[in-house]
Order: structure tokens, then C-alpha cells, then sequence
């Protein structure tokens, strides 16, 4: 079975619904250890990415996860925009002009994304970062697919490693980005960053299940 | 929340129409992307300022726009960094084909936002430098951290630096400037409250009536260390000695003391502070041969202050002394 370019502008939509239902959770987590304003970027970015989908909804996958970057860069600011712009943007990229993809294409995508922010974000695993459920859920999936599971299951599977990666975040002493300044103060918190990131995937595995 | 607001998510957008009624002969406001130019931008020939952070810290850095300072201020939402469509207009606004030199606070969120910005205004034939401030000293183990945060001597740097490019200096000449006063200028601060994001509706940290935090940042985040609260004199020295060690400033040095409100801590407090802080550097020999003491790079409504050294020379004092007229700093026209 295949994912449609509807299947990836429903699963944008249910990550907005997502984001809408827990942005007071997400800055709450920033709260503790940042600066208090990870859920409301977000929700503002991604109200802006539920403006901009009808525009781009007849075209290929590549052309509207970058039409989703974009639109995240200039409307979330703070580090989380540039970061989730380059995942849309370098995924897009490497999807390019298809209406519908394999699962192989999108963990090639998810892969490439990933790259992207671990270049531009120059953290490493165990940073206290949205890296540390991104890394795993990537691991998740080359080896679900490796052992021949679904698509359904594969991206369970990516799902439930990001959410193990989110919660192994809580322990960590923050190295990147703003709860880095808190220095061991940073232990014992949840990464916000992580766990947006870890909803982005569950989002993909709940909307993709029958792909 | 107590707040002199309408809508939390409509407070820049006010802001920035208070500003440009306020101020039409210094300014002008652009918005969607939103960006302050100085009114007479761009001035041909001149190499231009451009600056930018989270919006919360006023007057930094909309209120230094203007003639002797910075030619565009980028303000992003409350305490977020501003996006790159916001940098790359400003920067085309401003710049009068001697190039444009961005002034970037230390922050993760700042930095990746400036670089792409820079990238894309180079793609478009501007010449950019790109300056880092990150004189926060309360910071101490930047190997593990993203690094020292930009504080108070941004202030000073867009001042100086801004009278350099008015005097002609070229683009290199600019960067080069501001990099020197990144590294003689450290700072560090203290909050005796926390501050409250009018879209967050509650107050950043939470902070009991009887204790402080010593290190925070502009931001709201919280400290390195909470302590209970001391005298004033007590507070200074643990601000300036690790300012004062960090250099180190030493006997003999001409210097600049800043001292700086958070934004609720009021003059009178201030000027206690200022002058605790030039008892123990006049003990040291150093010199304080200029001041500046007031509210100019905030975080919302907290209470707490913050101390800059900047080490002086010939051209430093020449810069800071030369004419400025902005809406936050204003002297010699």
C-alpha cells in the first residue's frame, strides 16, 4: 500500500489538531526550562500551515511538505522553527514530485530531515533535544521494515521508540538550546522539543495505519 | 496576570504601532514580516545595522534604531527569536550598497535564524558580516551549553558600533569593531522577580518572596543559583567580582559600568547598585570614565538588574561620546 499526498495532508492536519489540543502542555514542559514558548509557537506556525495546505493540496508531496517548511519558518521563530522548517523542507526535497510514496521513500525522507536538523542544530544524541526521540523512531523504523512488518506496524513501532526516546529525555542534563543554562537544574525535566516531535510521529502512525 | 494589554497575542503588533506614531521622525515600521528602519533608510554609502531578538526587552532593540545606531531592528514574538523573512527585508530596507553588518545575541533560536537569513540576503548580492554577542559570564561552562548568552553589552555594541558606521567605516571595519568589543565587555545579571509572557499568562519561574536568582539571562529562564535574598552592597559583589575576574579587568583600566534595570527594578535601586560597583572598582584601580545606568535591555516587568564592564580605549570613548537620536538613547543632537 502506498501513502497519498491526501494521506500526508491529512496527517498535517491532525499534527495542527494535535498541537492545538496540547500547546499549553508543550509550554508548560518549556516552562520548567526554557523560555515558556514552545506551544504557542507552534500553534501558531502550524495555524498558518492550516491557512497555506489549501494552496498546495493538488500538488505532489514534495511540493507541500516544503510549502510547509517554509510557511514554519517564518511564522514559528525561536529555534523550533528553523528546525521543523528543515525537516518539511529537506523531507519534501528528497520526496520529490510524487503523489504517492512507500514506505521506503518516506524513511529515506524522515532520514533526510532528520540530517537536516542535526546540521543545523549541531546536537548530539543525549543532548536533552527533539533528536533524542527522533533517533530512535528513525531506528525504529529501518528495522521494522527490515523484518518485514507493515506499513501499520513499522510506523507503530517508530512511534513507540520516539515516545521511549521523549521519556529518556527526563533524566538528561540539557547540552543545546536554552535549558542548557540551567545546567544540572535541567535533570529531571521533559524536552519539550522531543516531545512535540514524538506527537509529529504518532500523528503519521495513527493517520498512516491502513496506508 | 496584571497586564497593561489588550489580546496577548496582539501585543507586538500594538507595540509596533505605538512606535510608529511616536516616533515618525526617527522611524519607520514595516509589517508582515514586521521590522523597524531607521527613517531615513537606507543612507547610501553608509554600512548599515541590523539587530533583532524577541520582543520583551524594550527599548533593545527597536528604541535604538535611528541616526548613530541601528538601521533595522527585527522584533520576534515575545522572548522568540524573529524569523529570517523578517532579517532578509530589513536587510535589503537598509542596506546602501556598503554591505550590512548583523548584530546577533547569542541564543540558539537567533543564530539559526540570522544564518539563514545572511544566507539568503547573500544570494541576493548583499554583502554581510555577521557579529555575535556573548558576554554572559554567569554562563560558565560553555563547552557543555549553547554557549555564553548575549546580554547588556549589546547595548553598547550597537551604540559603538553604530557611531563607526556613521563616521564611514567600512563594513570590515564595523565587524572588526564589534568583535573587539565582544571581547572586552562581560556582563552578568540577578532577578529579584520573576517576569510573566502575556501569551503564557503565568510567570516564567517562580520565585519566593524571600529568595533571588543570581545568572539569569533576558529571557525569563532561570538562574544558575537561587539564593535568598541580600543587601544590595552583597548583590553587586556577586555580579561584578565574576565579571570583574572573568577578563580580567585589571588596575589601570579606563572602563564603562552599565548598569541595568530588568525592566521593574527602579533608578533609585540602581543608582545604590552603581555605586557600590564604583567603590569596589576604584579599589581595584580601575577606572569608571563612563556610565550608563537605566532600563535598556529588559525582560518584561522583572525585578533585577544586571552589570556590564566594557574596557575602554581612545576610539571606544570617541564612539560612545558621538551624537545618537533614538527613541531609547538620545545625546549630542
Amino acid at each position: 500500500m502506498a501513502i497519498t499526498k491526501d494521506d500526508v495532508l491529512n496527517w498535517i492536519r491532525d499534527f495542527a489538531q494535535v498541537i492545538e489540543e496540547n500547546h499549553e502542555m508543550l509550554t508548560n514542559l518549556d516552562r520548567e526550562i526554557g523560555d515558556a514558548d514552545h506551544g504557542a509557537n507552534m500553534r501558531r506556525g502550524f495555524k498558518a500551515v492550516l491557512e497555506k495546505l489549501p494552496t498546495v493540496e493538488d500538488k505532489d508531496i514534495g511540493t507541500i511538505l516544503k510549502n510547509v517548511g517554509m510557511t514554519l519558518l517564518s511564522k514559528v521563530g525561536g529555534a523550533a522553527g528553523p528546525l521543523y522548517s528543515t525537516m518539511f523542507t529537506k523531507a519534501g526535497m528528497t520526496i520529490g514530485a510524487k503523489m504517492e510514496m512507500d514506505l521506503n521513500d518516506w524513511a529515506q525522507a524522515f532520514e533526510a530531515g532528520i540530517t537536516g536538523i542535526a546540521k543545523l542544530g549541531k546536537a548530539l544524541p543525549n543532548d536533552k533535544t527533539m533528536l533524542d526521540a527522533l533517533y530512535p523512531a528513525m531506528n525504529a523504523l529501518s528495522e521494522s521494515m527490515g523484518n518485514g512488518a507493515s506499513t501499520g506496524e513499522a510506523l507503530q513501532k517508530s512511534a513507540d521508540a520516539a515516545h521511549e526516546g521523549m521519556l529518556a529525555t527526563i533524566p538528561l542534563v540539557a547540552r543545546k538550546g536554552r535549558a542548557s543554562y540551567l545546567g544540572e537544574r535541567s535533570a529531571g525535566h521533559q524536552d519539550p522539543g522531543a516531545t512535540s516531535t514524538y506527537l509529529l510521529i504518532k500523528s503519521a502512525a495513527e493517520t498512516w495505519t491502513d496506508c | 496576570m496584571k497586564k497593561l494589554i489588550n489580546n496577548p497575542e496582539d501585543v507586538v503588533k500594538e507595540e509596533l504601532k505605538g512606535i510608529e506614531l511616536a516616533h515618525p521622525d526617527l522611524v519607520k515600521v514595516f509589517y508582515d514580516p514586521d521590522f523597524i528602519v531607521r527613517a531615513d533608510a537606507p543612507v547610501q554609502g553608509k554600512v548599515a545595522l541590523v539587530s533583532g531578538g524577541g520582543s520583551g526587552h524594550e527599548p533593545m532593540h527597536g528604541g535604538f534604531v535611528g541616526k548613530g545606531m541601528l538601521d533595522a531592528a527585527c522584533p520576534g514574538a515575545v522572548f522568540t527569536s524573529p524569523t529570517p523573512d523578517q532579517m532578509l527585508e530589513a536587510t535589503k530596507a537598509v542596506d546602501g550598497g556598503a554591505g550590512v553588518l548583523h548584530i546577533v545575541k547569542n541564543y540558539t533560536g537567533d543564530i539559526m535564524n540570522f544564518e539563514m537569513a545572511a544566507d539568503l540576503a547573500r544570494d541576493e548580492g548583499i554583502d554581510i558580516e555577521s557579529v555575535v554577542v556573548d558576554d554572559d559570564v554567569a554562563v560558565e561552562d560553555s563547552t557543555w551549553t549553547a554557549g555564553r548568552r548575549g546580554v547588556g553589552l549589546t547595548v553598547l555594541m550597537e551604540k559603538i558600533v553604530g557611531a563607526a558606521a556613521e563616521e564611514g567605516r567600512s563594513l570590515k571595519e564595523c565587524a572588526d569593531l564589534a568583535r573587539k568589543v565582544n571581547g572586552q565587555g562581560r556582563s552578568m545579571g540577578m532577578a529579584l522577580t520573576s517576569c510573566t509572557v502575556p501569551h503564557v499568562g503565568k510567570p516564567s519561574f517562580d520565585l519566593p518572596e524571600d529568595e533571588m536568582e543570581i545568572g539569569i539571562g533576558i529571557h525569563g529562564e532561570p538562574g544558575r543559583h537561587r539564593i535568598k535574598v541580600e543587601s544590595a552592597d552583597k548583590i553587586t559583589e556577586m555580579l561584578l567580582e565574576p565579571v570583574v575576574e572573568d577578563l580580567p579587568y585589571k588596575e589601570g583600566d579606563e572602563v564603562l559600568l552599565f548598569v541595568n534595570s530588568m525592566g521593574g527594578t527602579p533608578l533609585i535601586e540602581l543608582y545604590i547598585v552603581y555605586r557600590k560597583a564604583v567603590e569596589m572598582l576604584e579599589a581595584k584601580g580601575i577606572k569608571v570614565v563612563r556610565n550608563l545606568i537605566g532600563p535598556y535591555i529588559t525582560s518584561l516587568e522583572m525585578a533585577g538588574m544586571s552589570i556590564t564592564l566594557l574596557k575602554l580605549d581612545e576610539d571606544l570613548k570617541k564612539l560612545w561620546d558621538a551624537p545618537v537620536k533614538t527613541a531609547g538613547m538620545r545625546w549630542g543632537m
